[in-house]
Formats: C-alpha cells, sequence, structure tokens
C-alpha cells in the first residue's frame, strides 16, 4: 500500500514535469511578446526592455522555469535565512496581463468548473445508469432502440452546437432557462445579480445537460455491454440456481460486477471532462477553468496559462489516485502492491 | 413414484441461423438417494436437459416441452415463485466451470449463508455456522478463516468443494453435477468424485452427474443414460451398460476410455464431429460416423427398445440383437486383453 502510493507519487511528479515544461517550451516556441500587450499603445523599446525585465523574460527560459518552480514548493529559503517560517503559500505567480495573484485567479474559476464537471458527470450517470440498465435487460426492445439512436446522437453531436441549439431553443424561444450566467452558490459577491444553491442549480441545468450527453451516450453504450455480458456470467446462472429473486440477482450479483469498470471509467472521463468543459464554459459564458484558460492564451499570460495546467494536473493526478484507491476498496480481486 | 420423472423433454433455441434443438424427446427418471450418469460428447444436449429442468434457459428464445415431475409437481409448468423455492433448496447444480461459478466480489461465507438465508428462516448467524459446518464437511482446511476469503483466494478444486457446499448446504433431495471434474486436473477429479460419493451417503441426496467420460460414470453411478444429438440411444443400470452395451455410440464412448498402453491396437474409435442440431442427420442421428451403418438407419430414426434378457435397459439401434451382442462381447474382450497386456 505504502510502496503503491509512493510509486503513484513520482508517476505525479514526473507527469508534473512534463506537462508543465511543455507548456513553457510551447510558450516560447510561439512567435508572440507578453511586452507588446503590457506596453499597448506605446511600443518602444525602452518600454518593451523594461516589460521584458519587469515579466521576468529577459532572463533565459531554464530560469524562469527555475522561478515558477520555486514559487510552487512550499518551503521558503530566503525566508529561513531572514529568520522567517520556511513554510510558505505555494504560488502560481502573478498574471502577465492584470497582475492579479494567479492562486486567486484560479480560485475564483475553480468551484465554477467543478461545479460544471462533478455536476455534469452526476448528470450523466443519473441519464446513463437506469438507460443502459433497462437496455440491457430489453435487447433489441423500443427502449433499447431508442437508447441506441441517443448515443449515435450523442457521440456524434459537439457540446458547442448542443449548447448553441439548447440556449435557443430554451432560453431564447422559450424563456424557461437563463441565457447563460453563473450564480454562485455560497457567497455571491457584491455586485452580481444572482446567488444561493437554488439559482446557482437553475444556471447549470442546461450547461450540465450540455456537458453531459456526450458522456451519457458513451455510458449508456458502455453500461449496457457490461450488464449484458455480466449476466452471462456462470456465478450469476449460480445465483440463479440457489433460488435467489431476480431483484437479488440483479441487485447483489449483476449490477456489482457490472459497475466495477464504470468506476474506473468515471476517473478518467472527469479527468477528460475538464478538458470538455472549455467549450460548455464558453457557450453559456460561465467563469470557469476553461474560459480564464481561453482568456489567458489570448493575452499570452504564461503565469495564468501555467497556473491552470498546475491546477487541472494535480486535479486528474489526485482524482485518479482516489478512484483508483476507490476501486481498490470496491474489488477485492485488486491488490495495490 | 420417482422422485423426478422426465418425460418427452424438448428444449429448442431459436437463434439467428434457425432452430436449434437441443434436447429432442428425452425420457428418464431418477428414484430417491440413487445416482444416474448422463454421458456423451460435447454438444449432446446433457447441460441443456439439466438447466431445463432447472428453469435456468433464457425464456426469450427457448421453446420447452414435456414434462419434468419432480415429487409429482411439474417443474416446467410450475411458476416463478414456487420454482424459486425449489432451486437451492430441493435441487441443487453444481457446474463445470468452479474458476466462474462463484461471485469473485462476495466472499465466499456470504455466498454460502446466501443460500441458506434464501429457504431457511434462521438468522445470519446461524447460516454462518451452517456455512462453516458444510465447508469443513466438504473438506475446506482451516475452514474458520478461509470463510472470510473471496473466491480467487482459492484454487480451482477448492472452488468446486466450495460450490458443492453450496449446493448440499439446504439438504437438497436431488443434487445436479454438470461435469463437475472436468475442469479440473486428475488428482483433483479423484478427490471431488470421492467426496461427492462420501457426501451422497451422509446426506442421502439423488445425484444426476453428467459427464462425457465413461470412468467418471463407472465410478459414481446407478444408472447411466448415453446422449446422442440431443436424444438418448442408449439407458439402463451401470452394470448393464458396461457388461452389454447395445449401441455402437456406446461401443466408440467404451473404446475412447483411456487406455493404459496406448501402443495397443485401437478399438472402436469414433470418428468424426457430432452432427448440427440445426440440422440433425435424417434417420439415426449416428449413423454417418457408425461404423456398422445399413439402409435402414438413413431412414428411420431407431425408437428406444428394451434389451431382452435385461431389466430396464433400452437401446436405439436398428442392428439386430445377436450382432449387437457378438460385437460388444469383442469390444469388452478386447479391452481386457489390452487392459492385461497394459
Ligand atoms: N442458449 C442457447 N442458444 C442456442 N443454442 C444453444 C444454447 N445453449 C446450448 N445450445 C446448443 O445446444 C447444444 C447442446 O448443448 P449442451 O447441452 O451444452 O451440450 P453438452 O452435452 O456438451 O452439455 C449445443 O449444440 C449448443 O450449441
Ligand atoms: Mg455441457
Amino acid at each position: 500500500m505504502i510502496r503503491y502510493l509512493i510509486r503513484r507519487l513520482l508517476w505525479a511528479l514526473v507527469l508534473f514535469f512534463a506537462v508543465t515544461v511543455v507548456t513553457y517550451v510551447i510558450f516560447f516556441l510561439i512567435p508572440a511578446d507578453p511586452a507588446q500587450r503590457a506596453c499597448g499603445q506605446l511600443q518602444t523599446q525602452q518600454c518593451l526592455e523594461q516589460a521584458h525585465h519587469f515579466l521576468g523574460l529577459d532572463r533565459p527560459v531554464y530560469v524562469q522555469y527555475g522561478k515558477f518552480f520555486g514559487r510552487l514548493l512550499p518551503f521558503d529559503f530566503n525566508g529561513l535565512a531572514h529568520g522567517h517560517s520556511p513554510i510558505k503559500m505555494p504560488s502560481l505567480g502573478i498574471s502577465f496581463a492584470n497582475r492579479q495573484q494567479v492562486n486567486s485567479i484560479v480560485g475564483g474559476a475553480a468551484p465554477v468548473t467543478a461545479s460544471l464537471v462533478f455536476g455534469g458527470a452526476v448528470t450523466w450517470l443519473l441519464i446513463s445508469i437506469p438507460i443502459g440498465i433497462l437496455s440491457a435487460l430489453r435487447p433489441r426492445s423500443l427502449l433499447d432502440r431508442g437508447a441506441m439512436m441517443f448515443v449515435l446522437i450523442g457521440i456524434s453531436a459537439h457540446p458547442v452546437w448542443i449548447g448553441l441549439i439548447f440556449l435557443y431553443l430554451f432560453a431564447f424561444k422559450v424563456h424557461i432557462f437563463p441565457l447563460g450566467e453563473y450564480c454562485n452558490m455560497i457567497n455571491p459577491p457584491v455586485g452580481t445579480s444572482c446567488g444561493g444553491p437554488v439559482q446557482w442549480f437553475y444556471h447549470l441545468i442546461l450547461p450540465w445537460i450540455t456537458f453531459a450527453i456526450l458522456f451519457a451516450a458513451l455510458y449508456v453504450r458502455m453500461i449496457r455491454a457490461n450488464v449484458i455480458e455480466t449476466l452471462n456470467e456462470d456465478y450469476v446462472r449460480t445465483a440463479r440456481a440457489k433460488g435467489a429473486p431476480e431483484s437479488k440477482v440483479m441487485r447483489s450479483h449483476v449490477l456489482r460486477n457490472a459497475m466495477l469498470p464504470v468506476v474506473t471509467m468515471l476517473g478518467m472521463d472527469i479527468a477528460l471532462g475538464l478538458g470538455g468543459a472549455i467549450f460548455t464554459e464558453n457557450v453559456y459564458d460561465l467563469p470557469g477553468l476553461g474560459r480564464v484558460l481561453r482568456l489567458s492564451l489570448d493575452n499570452f499570460d504564461l503565469p495564468t496559462t501555467q497556473g491552470i495546467v498546475v491546477f487541472g494536473t494535480v486535479a486528474i493526478i489526485a482524482f485518479n489516485l482516489i478512484v483508483d484507491l476507490l476501486y481498490a476498496a470496491i474489488d477485492p480481486r485488486i491488490r495495490l502492491s | 413414484m420417482a422422485l423426478l420423472d422426465v418425460r418427452d423433454l424438448k428444449t429448442y433455441f431459436k437463434t439467428d441461423d434457425g432452430i436449434v434443438k437441443a434436447v429432442d424427446g428425452v425420457t428418464f427418471s431418477i428414484e430417491k438417494g440413487r445416482t444416474l450418469g448422463i454421458v456423451g460428447e460435447s454438444g449432446s444436449g446433457k447441460s441443456v436437459t439439466c438447466l431445463t429442468i432447472m428453469g435456468l434457459n433464457a425464456k426469450r428464445n427457448t421453446i420447452t416441452t414435456g414434462e419434468a415431475l419432480f415429487k409429482e409437481q411439474d417443474l416446467l409448468g410450475m411458476g416463478m415463485r414456487r420454482l424459486r423455492q425449489i432451486r437451492g433448496n430441493d435441487i441443487a447444480m453444481i457446474f463445470q466451470d468452479p474458476m466462474t461459478s462463484l461471485n469473485p466480489v462476495h466472499k465466499i461465507g456470504n455466498q454460502l449463508t446466501e443460500a441458506v438465508l434464501l429457504h431457511q428462516d434462521v438468522t445470519k448467524k446461524q447460516a454462518r455456522a451452517r456455512a462453516l459446518e458444510l465447508l469443513k464437511a466438504v473438506g475446506i482446511p482451516r475452514a474458520e478463516r478461509r470463510v472470510d476469503d473471496y473466491p480467487h483466494q482459492f484454487s480451482g478444486g477448492m472452488r468446486q468443494r466450495v460450490m458443492i457446499a453450496m449446493a448440499l448446504i439446504n439438504d437438497p433431495d436431488l443434487l445436479i453435477a454438470d461435469e463437475p471434474t472436468t475442469a479440473l486436473d486428475v488428482t483433483t477429479q479423484a478427490q471431488i468424485l470421492n467426496l461427492m460419493n462420501k457426501l451422497q451417503e451422509e446426506f442421502g441426496s439423488a445425484i444426476i452427474i453428467i459427464t462425457h467420460d465413461l470412468g467418471v460414470v463407472a465410478e459414481t453411478a446407478d444408472d447411466v443414460l448415453v446422449m446422442y444429438a440431443a436424444e438418448v440411444v442408449e439407458q439402463g443400470p451401470v452394470n448393464q451398460i458396461f457388461s452389454r452395451p447395445h449401441m455402437p455410440y456406446t461401443w466408440g464412448l467404451l473404446g475412447s476410455l483411456p487406455r493404459l498402453d496406448a501402443e495397443t491396437e485401437r478399438l472402436v474409435q469414433i470418428t468424426g464431429q457430432p452432427p448440427s442440431l440445426l440440422r440433425p442427420p435424417s434417420g439415426c442421428r449416428f449413423h454417418p460416423r457408425c461404423p456398422y451403418v445399413m439402409d435402414v438407419c438413413k431412414q428411420t430414426d431407431p425408437p428406444l427398445k428394451p434389451v431382452t434378457g435385461d431389466i430396464d435397459h433400452y437401446a436405439a439401434c436398428h442392428l439386430d440383437e445377436e450382432t449387437k451382442d457378438r460385437e460388444a462381447t469383442k469390444l469388452l474382450a478386447g479391452m481386457v486383453a489390452e487392459a492385461r497386456t497394459g
């Protein structure tokens, strides 16, 4: 168990370096200069040099990366030398674009994306589990054929397209849902028009469904296949031969086994979903990580881009670890060693 | 009245290729405490016969006719609720592959107690005590500790013991064992067969043992049912089947009993493949593979006829009795000679 965790953490570290270094390299390969943005109208040599120096862009790439990494460490060796506490808050740096702490930019956007992704995951499970199971129990029935149609459409439809259609139909034509916008669940900032759990939920319904459709389609197909396969397992026949009623056979013998792979997939797909959230956030104008990422790319705002990449990577790694531990807990055949 | 009386049982599967007649008019009965061996090549309909009796075929594509009277009640006609009360309680079944027959996510003990709690009004604690008792009875070492292990922590032989424990836990009147030793190595096979014989004395259950191996029949059964291509081709008490087999297919099965010495001349060996049950051969279904085939065999399917001089011994073959007796004697003499030289 301990060894497993250590191995996982080492892998996470490798992954982390790979992802952040690649981001740096890509940034410096792109022929774009954040200093030009910073100087705006004043594109003089002097301003550009000052901006370069100010943003730290006049140092070699490896120095910049080293500084970035140093800021991330929770230890402050300078502070130690000056007699301060050696523990500090890891920092993602300061935005090139608006001089805000990237920590607070990410901190503000992360709950929005988390709401979208986790709520979306709940949505796609709520859709796919019952449909998947029912169509497995009645193959070739009307319901099953309908489900397969849904799968086909869901897999081929892009979230931006779905989002625009939803907005047109349910917000513009028929005013059942709001036209985008995000409401904080707790502590809405002053000056915002809405807040509280109810508004939060109401404003997220369309984004959740939009975000969930692709995964719901994939999951209907996967759950259906798993259940059909498990129904043919010898141990299911054993359970019936014991005299177990069909409801018990389903609950205790079929579903338990058929859902095991779903747990693993869920871990990976929520990670994937972080990427997919970019589209949904932009369609519905949700101030989440995806939209911030797009803006930061437009502004050549490396610290913000990198901050989101770092946060996303850590979130995915942590999430996969949790799912693996969960999987080991529910499948006795898996031993973490 | 027999414990189980199966009459003209037919099980047809509707498939995309047509109707598979997996069991086509099988009749047999088994008395309390006796052992019936059902023997035949793979694909002859042995498993489907027993799954039909247990009501374990998928309903969607299965057509079943005939009767299976268990204690005078027809298992095929009764409601699901009543059938569930009988399954696992009065009739229990164990399957060929012990590696896949236990649920991988549940502890052994819980799978055993589930069987008890489904049929008996006892507490969990009592059910668990019963589970332990059975695990000990089937010879699981350190049963107290292993009861909380998962199936993957057991070997194949041990899992089959667990399956037997699960089957016997409610003291069934009838135990159906579908090739219980086929997936096991030779030593384990012998252990499991001995265990079943021993437990039958203890529990007094009747047993239907399915096998493709006449050796297993010889060791366990009182009566034998030989199946070929969804039909019964010979049936009778085990000593009569072994001393006076009256059907070339049975000779073939006897001829393929393991030889002590492989160098000696081969006896009757069945060549070719069992026929498709989608389109079985005309007349006697064995005729395309039969070394004694005559014209009549291709036209008419021989009925099961009593073998003169024997009691309860039936065979379905157009050959005249003299020829059959002569060939059977030759075959058995050859086998004995071979056993001696080997
Ligand atoms: N559910 C099913 N659907 C279609 N065909 C089946 C089904 N189950 C068994 N069969 C066919 O029925 C025949 C008899 O099978 P089985 O009883 O399993 O043979 P065995 O004597 O080896 O136990 C085989 O040809 C098999 O392919
Ligand atoms: Mg079989």
